[in-house]
């Protein structure tokens, strides 16, 4: 089995769904969780708050240095994301597909390394 | 028969089943590749004494799984995890490893996957199923060796990490999974039959490795009626090649093509080929392609011709591909059926400025509508955007022919 990131990329800055359309959004994607569960893929998954809400912490000269972030500053920004296991890339990409009708923004699939064996 | 040149035809025709059978064994494509590459070295200090065994696939292809069985042994003992990962799949005894249908089919369909970029599938497939090499595959799309050798590492390495499956789709994925398949056959043969620079007109070499893996294809799908009609249209066109060049190498359209000259064996091929399509009755756009092609290839003059089956099947053709590209060709079928007039106002309809063919055509048409200056400027136009050399040599000698004007010059290129 291998494990597979799917992130959820949103663009910030655009305006919010109406309160319907986000409750929405929440029960589809819960129900995309109960099938991943259900299947014996979860590993993880979760929403993330506004990227302002961010703050980054680097290694200058020896000091850690806290600034506000987001580190990238781009309009494409992490809104959430689930880890899964999956058998190959095209079980993954299937579970892309629910993910992306679900939350309504493009799924990015990314393969773990393998884990060191012991 | 079993000198070099025997083992380099075997070579170009078993590489790709081999190594899509040792691909299953080993689960390793680079494994897969350099197994098959030391038994194909092997042939060739054997093959001219002992003459070609008499199945050179299988001979190749267990071969190439004793000998990787046997490294895989040697690295595992050496305490080398993924070997001995590797050697865990492997029966003991060494067995007769043919070739295996279902491996080509698993193969291509891992090397067109959708998850690789497009110009990774086709290198991907010359590469792997094609038996080209990467500075064959290179020069054929006018890439850096060293760009098109990391195009193909890259494709490799993202299979491996990101779980490319080797396995052939469900029918449910099937609509979704053959197009890319179809689509990478499909570019080969044309960047083959219209290379889009470098000297000549046609690689022989690409259009003939298409036509191979699509002939591949159809025997592994015989259901497909796609698969089919991508083989009629390549084998159609194919057909026409010894006509497409005059003796200097010029280009020669279809309309002025000497006719006596195509490859009547392909004609029949192919025309059987869209005859059985017809049958099935699940027309789609290779399948209509071919069928025009098919309809060109019965006429004996092009003033033969049977335009309104031409433009029945284009209008066709559009309801299921509506490009911009598909409506440009039915507007020349409209310009035979109803003249220059009907076809230029279709083709004004169109957007494709970019596009040296789009400029061509509509400069025919404005020519045989006497609106000579118009068409020298839409030529100068075509000879912009037009990168092959014995197009761009056509498109001048079309502007030469119509004098020294007073409207725009042709570019100075």
């Amino acid at each position: 089995m291998k494990q597979y990131l799917l992130s959820v990329h949103g663009t910030h800055g655009e305006p919010l769904p109406e309160p319907e359309a986000i409750q929405q959004m929440f029960a589809d994607v819960e129900k995309v969780n109960e099938e991943i569960r259900s299947a014996g893929a979860w590993v993880f998954a979760g929403g993330l708050t506004d990227p302002s809400d961010a703050t980054v912490v680097r290694v200058e000269a020896g000091r850690a240095l806290t600034t506000d972030g987001p580190y990238a500053e781009t309009k494409e920004q992490l809104g959430g994301f689930w880890i899964i296991k999956a058998e190959n890339l095209d079980e993954a990409l299937a579970w892309a597909e629910k993910a992306t009708v679900a939350c309504g923004a493009p799924v990015e699939v990314r393969p773990f390394q393998d884990e060191p064996e012991a | 028969m079993t000198d070099p040149d025997g083992v380099a035809r075997v070579y170009r025709q078993e590489y790709g089943r081999c190594v899509a059978t040792l691909v299953r064994v080993l689960r390793d494509i680079d494994l897969a590749e350099e197994a098959v590459q030391d038994a194909f070295a092997t042939a060739l200090e054997r093959w001219p004494a002992t003459g070609l065994p008499p199945n050179p696939g299988a001979w190749i292809t267990t071969t190439a799984r004793n000998r990787a069985i046997d490294r895989l042994r040697r690295e595992a003992a050496r305490d080398d995890k993924q070997a001995q990962a590797a050697l865990l799949h492997q029966p003991d005894e060494p067995q007769e490893v043919g070739p295996v249908r279902d491996d080509q089919l698993r193969l291509i369909f891992t090397c067109c996957h959708p998850a690789l970029a497009p110009a990774a599938q086709v290198a991907l497939t010359l590469r792997l199923l094609g038996g080209l090499e990467t500075p064959e595959i290179a020069r054929a799309f006018l890439v850096p060796e060293a760009t098109m050798a990391q195009r193909i590492v890259r494709a490799k390495r993202k299979i491996k990490d990101a779980g490319i499956p080797y396995r052939i789709p469900t029918e449910a994925e099937l609509p979704r999974r053959l197009p890319p398949v179809l689509a990478v056959l499909y570019l080969v043969f044309n960047e083959g039959y219209a290379a889009s620079s470098g000297p000549g007109l046609v690689r022989a070499d690409l259009c003939a490795a298409a036509v191979r893996l699509t002939r591949e294809l159809a025997g592994l799908m015989p259901d497909e009626p796609e698969v089919a009609g991508l083989l009629g249209l390549l084998l159609l066109t194919e057909s026409r090649r010894p006509a497409r060049t005059g003796p200097d190498g010029a280009l020669v359209l279809l309309p002025d093509q000497d006719r006596s000259r195509w490859d009547r064996a392909l004609v029949a091929e192919g025309q059987a080929i869209v005859r059985a399509c017809l049958r099935r009755g699940r027309p789609g756009p290779y399948q209509l392609q071919a069928a025009i092609a098919a309809v060109h290839s019965d006429a004996p003059r092009a003033a033969d011709t049977d335009w309104a089956q031409v433009l029945a099947l284009y209008d066709q053709l559009l309801a299921v591909t509506p490009t911009a590209v598909v409506a440009l060709n039915r507007a020349v079928a409209v310009a035979e059926l109803h003249g220059p007039a009907a076809g230029l106002a279709e083709m004004d309809r169109l957007d494709l400025p970019g596009y040296h063919l789009f400029h061509a055509a509509r400069a025919d048409l404005l020519v045989r509508l006497g609106r000579t200056g118009e068409a020298r400027a839409a030529y100068g136009r075509a000879l912009e955007l037009a990168t092959n050399p014995a197009e761009r040599d056509f498109l001048t000698g079309r502007l030469d022919r119509l004098g020294p004007g007073t409207g725009p010059a042709a570019p100075a290129r």
